[in-house]
This record gives structure tokens, sequence and C-alpha cells, in this order.
């Protein structure tokens, strides 16, 4: 047993690092650093940035323009991107649609799609859930009835993160409502320029909206935009739901985010005299979530070296999404914590591009209760934290 | 990267799960926790016919390898059993502070036989006013010509009335709680002056108190430097820890795997109380502890067969100790209620292993104690 990366392991790490430190714009690495949000052409330049050198999608199959890495070398390069703070692609195009269209996607449907996916020049989101379908997602209502070689569409979906951004939908639709909720499902791409739909914005606690209502009313799909067969929608979204997430657990998220709340500690008044660094309350809090990493990314590492030797991904991923989501909530809390009076600004604006007003206390302090209120979702998105609980209930415990 | 267990490793698990299997049911453990003695000579020979004893021994002493992962292997199969064979106190935790800090002919003298079953020892380090600190020592030891003679009180020593020998953590110089001074000297339980009041402790475990008044023993039986023993004392500690955190994990795992079945089979309202989604969520929550706190361990051991600084795997030790705490309380407690009242009685081993863990969680420091030694560190 042993943790460590082999020679060409580390020779693969350093470069990788070495291209992150150089190739991921200063500019851009300020703003993460500062809690600013990327403009939808800074992500889609940085994800450019990644297709030019290769790296685009290492989760593909090396035919379809993926790396051939191994998982380590996947994990790794996963890693260090989080490091340098770096956002990873958005997923919606390349992690969760285009495996579906390899896997199941005819021959036209692969060349129509993949290559704009890999070199970002569209932008996809997701239409799953819907304002009563949540996390008994196959209950879904949208429906969509045939008309000659076009498929009309209505009913409307919700939670589309991005969805003022993108240029296509891969939704979930009903094409049969008198069988089984789960047989009565198809997978269909919508194109979001067409008539009929429209997206209204959600704006979250925090103030900002990187969320949406779509609105899809009488708009007409080709029915060449149907994924595989009619009515087989819900097994092929099962397979996305357990294709292999990368970097689920946020573990380098976490050491960043460790090492931002230090830095800030060091710079915060305890009111007596000293810094936060010396108060002992913080600093039990802080070495408790130090400990929680360590045991969440060794976590993370045993499922790793178990997909290298060819296991089959189990509730692993579901243990990686609880603990690491309840983690990042902590962390969340800590900052609040830390920053006390200087949290309650609310102030959605200088989290912007543009904004000139002035920053309120040490590091990122005003962005924490925003950023508390915001990754409340964390535990609630991608099925639930109670839902991958009943998961590890069926598939570990047999209950 | 690798997380597999070697041939080797999967053979020791395998060896100790049949043995467990076959000679240390929950009746025959009750016996020899009721017993004379609290723990089976019988066994104690077993462990070394098969080798057992000579696993956390580098092959330079004579041993197996002294690889961590091997040891956890072990501890893990011990902690399912709850078996109480001082494995701990007299192979790991006096077996590494007289290989760091013992003489060539200490180690060939001691090694050997702990390897071979025919020593038990004891290390006396715990004291009423020190707590978790190693460095904390009031009990004296003054040289006098050929002879150093030791007077203190120390408490909590595992395995202190069985042991033939017992490891003294005494102070040379220094006030109490000075990181030099401090030096382990070997002596004979019967010498005169040394007054051993046994007991057993929540977990089945021997433990003493041991008294030494004016015990004069030779100026040979210092182990190793005379006043710079701590960080051999804190090796053998952290060694000892990462022992416990192991054997927590074991005994985690069988309270999970007990408890789930139990709630499979025990019905109320006509069904069976699994099926109830209260209960379903805290295992799940138990499940996900006794993984975070295997993953941690792996980590601790990984991090002690490393090249790693001493202070990294102290560092590593007190982050598994800290974590493995709340397990223990989340899981133990969890493993209670959903037992229900059968869940409170001794007649259960749910309710042996909850009291073994709890002794666990104390053992060596609880979760904050390790928690500060992390942030210290």
């Amino acid at each position: 047993m042993n943790a460590e990366f082999t020679v060409e392991e580390q020779a693969f790490q350093a470069e990788v690092r070495v291209f992150f430190e150089n190739e991921f714009p200063a500019e851009y690495r300020a703003k993460v650093d500062g809690n600013i949000r990327l403009s939808k052409e800074e992500i889609v330049n940085w994800q450019k940035i990644l297709f030019k050198k290769g790296w685009a999608a290492p989760s593909w199959p090396v035919e379809h323009g993926g790396t051939g890495w191994t998982q380590t070398q996947r994990h790794i390069f996963s890693t260090e991107m989080g490091l340098v703070g770096a956002p990873e692609p958005v997923p919606f195009g390349m992690k969760m649609v285009a495996p579906v269209i390899m896997a199941y996607g005819s021959e036209e449907q692969k060349q129509r799609f993949l290559p704009d996916i890999l070199a970002s020049n569209v932008w996809w989101c997701q239409g799953y859930s819907e304002p009563n379908s949540g996390s008994d997602l196959a209950s879904l209502k949208t429906s969509a009835v045939r008309d000659g070689d076009e498929y009309v569409i209505n009913g409307s979906k919700t939670w589309n993160t991005y969805g003022q951004y993108a240029d296509w939908i891969f939704c979930l639709v009903r094409t049969d409502t008198t069988v089984k909720k789960q047989e009565g499902i198809s997978f269909l791409l919508i194109d979001m320029h067409s008539p009929g739909i429209t997206v209204k914005p959600i704006v979250l606690l925090d103030g900002h909206a990187e969320v949406n209502e779509v609105f899809f009313d009488d708009v007409r799909v080709p029915a060449n935009n149907l994924i595989g067969e009619e009515n087989k929608g819900w097994t092929y979204a099962k397979v996305l739901l357990t294709h292999e997430r990368t970097n689920i657990a946020g573990v380098p998220r976490g050491k960043r985010r460790i090492k931002a709340l230090k830095r800030i500690a060091a710079e915060t008044s305890d009111g007596f005299g000293d810094s936060m660094m010396e108060d002992s309350a913080f600093s039990k809090k802080l070495a408790e979530i130090e400990i929680e990493l360590k045991a969440l990314e060794y976590s993370e590492l045993r499922t790793l070296a178990a997909l290298s030797v060819g296991k089959a991904p189990g509730p692993e991923s579901s243990i990686l999404k609880i603990v690491g989501t309840e983690l990042a909530q902590r962390i969340d809390e800590i900052f609040v914590e830390l920053s006390a009076y200087n949290s309650l600004p609310f102030v959605p604006e200088q989290f912007e591009d543009g904004f000139e007003g002035e920053a309120l206390g040490p590091g990122s302090s005003a962005a924490s209760a925003l950023t508390y209120f915001n990754n409340r979702k964390a535990s609630i998105y991608g099925g639930s934290n109670e839902v991958q609980r009943n998961i590890i209930c069926k598939a570990v415990l047999g209950l | 990267m690798n997380f597999s267990y070697t041939e080797e490793q999967l053979m020791l698990q395998g060896m100790v799960q049949k043995f467990v299997q076959k000679d240390y049911d929950f009746d025959t453990r009750n016996k020899i926790v009721a017993s004379d003695k609290g723990y089976s000579e019988d066994n104690w020979q077993t462990f070394a016919e098969l080798g057992w004893l000579s696993v956390p021994f580098t092959e330079e002493d004579g041993g197996f390898g002294g690889s961590a992962v091997d040891l956890i292997v072990m501890m893990e199969e011990f902690g399912k059993a709850i078996l109480v064979e001082p494995f701990v106190p007299t192979a790991v935790f006096c077996g590494e502070l007289v290989s760091s800090l013992g003489n060539d002919s200490q180690k060939a003298d001691l090694i050997e036989k702990i390897m071979g079953g025919s020593l038990q020892l004891a290390c006396a380090h715990a004291e009423q006013s020190g707590r978790y600190n190693p460095a904390s020592v009031s009990t004296t030891a003054v040289t006098e010509g050929d002879s150093i003679v030791l007077n203190g009180e120390k408490i909590s020593v595992l395995n202190g009335a069985n042991a033939d020998k017992l490891l003294v953590v005494a102070r040379e110089s220094g006030e109490t709680t000075a990181k030099d001074g401090i030096s382990v000297f070997i002596v004979d339980a019967s010498t005169e002056g040394v007054e051993i009041q046994s007991y057993t402790n929540v977990d089945g475990k021997n433990a003493a108190k041991i008294t030494l008044t004016s015990v004069k023993i030779s100026v040979d039986s210092r182990l190793g430097a005379a006043g710079k023993a701590l960080p051999g004392l804190e090796s053998g500690i952290d060694r000892a820890t990462l022992a416990v955190c192991a054997e927590a994990v074991g005994s985690l795992e069988a309270l999970l795997k007990k408890t789930v079945e139990y709630s499979k089979i025990r019905k109320q309202f006509g069904t069976p109380i699994g099926t109830f989604q209260a209960l379903q969520h805290r295992m799940a929550d138990m499940f996900i502890e006794c993984q975070l706190a295997r993953s941690i361990v792996i980590m601790a051991a990984m991090s002690l067969d490393s090249n790693d600084s001493d202070a990294e795997k102290s560092k590593a030790v007190s982050a598994a100790k800290s974590r493995i705490g709340k397990a223990i309380r989340k899981v133990g407690q969890e493993s209670i209620q959903i037992h229900g009242g059968i869940g409170v009685t001794n007649e259960l081993d749910i309710s042996h292993l909850f009291k073994s863990v709890t002794a666990l969680d104390v053992m060596f420091g609880n979760s904050d104690y390790h928690t500060k030694r992390f942030s210290s560190l």
C-alpha cells in the first residue's frame, strides 16, 4: 500500500502544474481568489485554451478527442486545476450530454454535436428537473408529441444552470403517459433558439441568477434530435447519473479554501489583542475541517485506486457527494463566523465584474455570507443528500 | 498509488480471521475476560507460534517487517472480535519503545522474548496530573552510585498486572512538563517497592495503578540515553495510537454489520425496523463514518511507513485518532439506539463492542486532545 505517484505520474503532475500556472490567465485567477464571477466569455475562453492544448475532455475516448489518460492522470489533472482555482469545464456538454451521445446517439448525431462540445463552440444546459419533479425526477410532465418529422414540446423545466448562456438543452420529456412513469420518458436535444422557448431567471438567495426556468410553448423539434429509442430516455439518463464524476468531493477546492481561511484569520483581530488564529475555539474548528478533508481525500483516493484496478464504481460516489458537500458547507459557515460584522452587507454587485466600490474587511469577508447562502444548494442538487443516503441503504446495506 | 493489501497481508488477515472464528467467539471471549489473568496464555502462545508477535518488529530486529499497514490489518480483525489479549501493550507499545530506545543487548534480550511469547510487558507512562501529555512526568529517577531510585505513581498501566517487566517513564531532571530530562527504565515487576493494584477496564482489558516507593534498580536498566527518551516515547505512543485506531475501525465495522442485520429481523408495527427511513439514514451515516474512519487510518499507517518527518507522522496519527473518536461516538451510540432496549443489556455483544470502542476513544488521548495536537504540529 502506498499513496505515491510513479515517476511518470510525477512528471505528468509537474507538466500539468506548469501549464496551469502559465496558461490560466492571471486576471481570471485574481477574480476567482476575490470571489468575483467569471463571465461567459472568460469561461469559454478558458475552455478553448484547454481545447487548444488537447486537454478539453480527459474523460472522453481518444477517438472523439479525449486524452487517453489513466484514472490517476485524470485525478492529477483535476487536482492541479482545483489547486490554482481554475474552473472545471462546464459539465453539461462535456460530462453529461456527450457520454450519452457517444453511447446511444447515431453516427450523424455524434458528428453533428461532439466536435462543437469539445471545442466549446456551443454551450449546453440540462433540462431535467421540473417545478413538481425534484428528487422524484421520473414524475416529470413536459410532453413531447410526435407530429410527422417533429416533436411538439409543451411544459417547463427548472433549475437550468446557465440556461441564459445556453445554445442547446438536453431534455427528458414524456412521450407516453399510459405506462409506468419511468417507461414513458425520452431523451431529446433541443435548440435553445427555437421559437416558443422562454428563459426566465430565478434569483437565488445570494441575489444572483445563475439558474433559470425554461418554458416550452408548442416548440417544434426535429425528430432526428431524439437520442436512441423513444421511451428509453430514463435508462440513458440513469447511465449519465452513474457516469464517473471526477472531483465530486472537491478536495483541491477545500484545500485552497482552508489556506484562505488561515490567511484571513491571521489578518483578523480577535478583539482582545490577538489574531483569530490565536482563538482556541476557532483553531479547533479549523483543525477539525482539515482532518475531515484528509479523511475525504483518502476516501477519494481509495475509490480511485479501486477504479484503476478495474473495479466497478459502487456507492462510493454517494459517500463522496455527501461528505464533500457537507464539508464544503461547513467551510462556508466558518468563513461567515470568521467574517463577523463584515459578512452582513448585502452587496451582490461586488462579485460582478467591474464593481468599483470599497471591499469590506480582510480577504473576501463580504463574500462569505453570500457564498454560504448560495452553497446550500450543494446538498440539494445532483440527487439530494437524502437520496444519496437512500442509495447507500439500498446498494450497500441491503435495506 | 496502490491501496490493495499484498498477498502476505491478505494471508495475515485470513489467518487472524480464521483464529477468531474458530477460537474466539463471544462466549469464549467473556470467559477469558472473567478469568484470573484476564487473557489466555494459550492464545498468547498461539500468537507467538503463528508469528503475530513478530509483526511489529523490523527485519533488522528479527521481526516480520514492522510495517504499520501490516499492523492495522491485524488490529482490525482483533477489533471485530473484541480480543483482550495484551498485543498492544506488550508487542506494539513496549516493543516500539525497546526498538527505538534500547541498546543492542537490551534489544536482543527483550525483543526475542516478546516475539517468542515468553515476556509480558507494560509501559507505565500516564500520571494523574499529566492527563494525555507524555511530557508531563512527575515520577522521579535519582542516580545513587550504580543504582537508580524511582518514586512516583502511575495510572492506567495497560497489562500492568500481568507484566513480567515494566517500562517506567520517570524524570531525571527538569520541571514536571519539560521535554528534556525524561527516561524510560526497565523494572522487574517483582522489585521491592513496586505496588500493583490490578483492575479490569470497561473494555474487559487488564490495567493497573502502580505505585513506586524507593524502587532501586541498576543503572543498566535505563532504556536509551539519560533524559532523552521523549521522542522515543512519543513514537511508541504514536504507534500504539495507530493500533487502537485500527482496532476501533474493526469494532465499528462489527457494530454497523450487526446493527444492520438486527434491523432486518426485528419487527415492530408488523414490519422490520430496517424499513423505516428514520433508521435507514442513520445506518447510512454509520456506514459513511466507518468508511471515513478506515480512510484516515490508512492515511496514518501509510505515513508511518513513509519517509515523512517525525512531526508529519505524529500529525497524521493525531488526525486519525481525532477523527476516529468522532466515529466512535456516532457509530457506537447509534448502534445501541437502533437495537433499542436489548442494546443496553449486558447480554449482547453490541454493548461490549460499544464499551470497547468507548475505551479506545480514551486510550492514548481522546478526540479533543488529538485535534489540539494536530493543530500544534
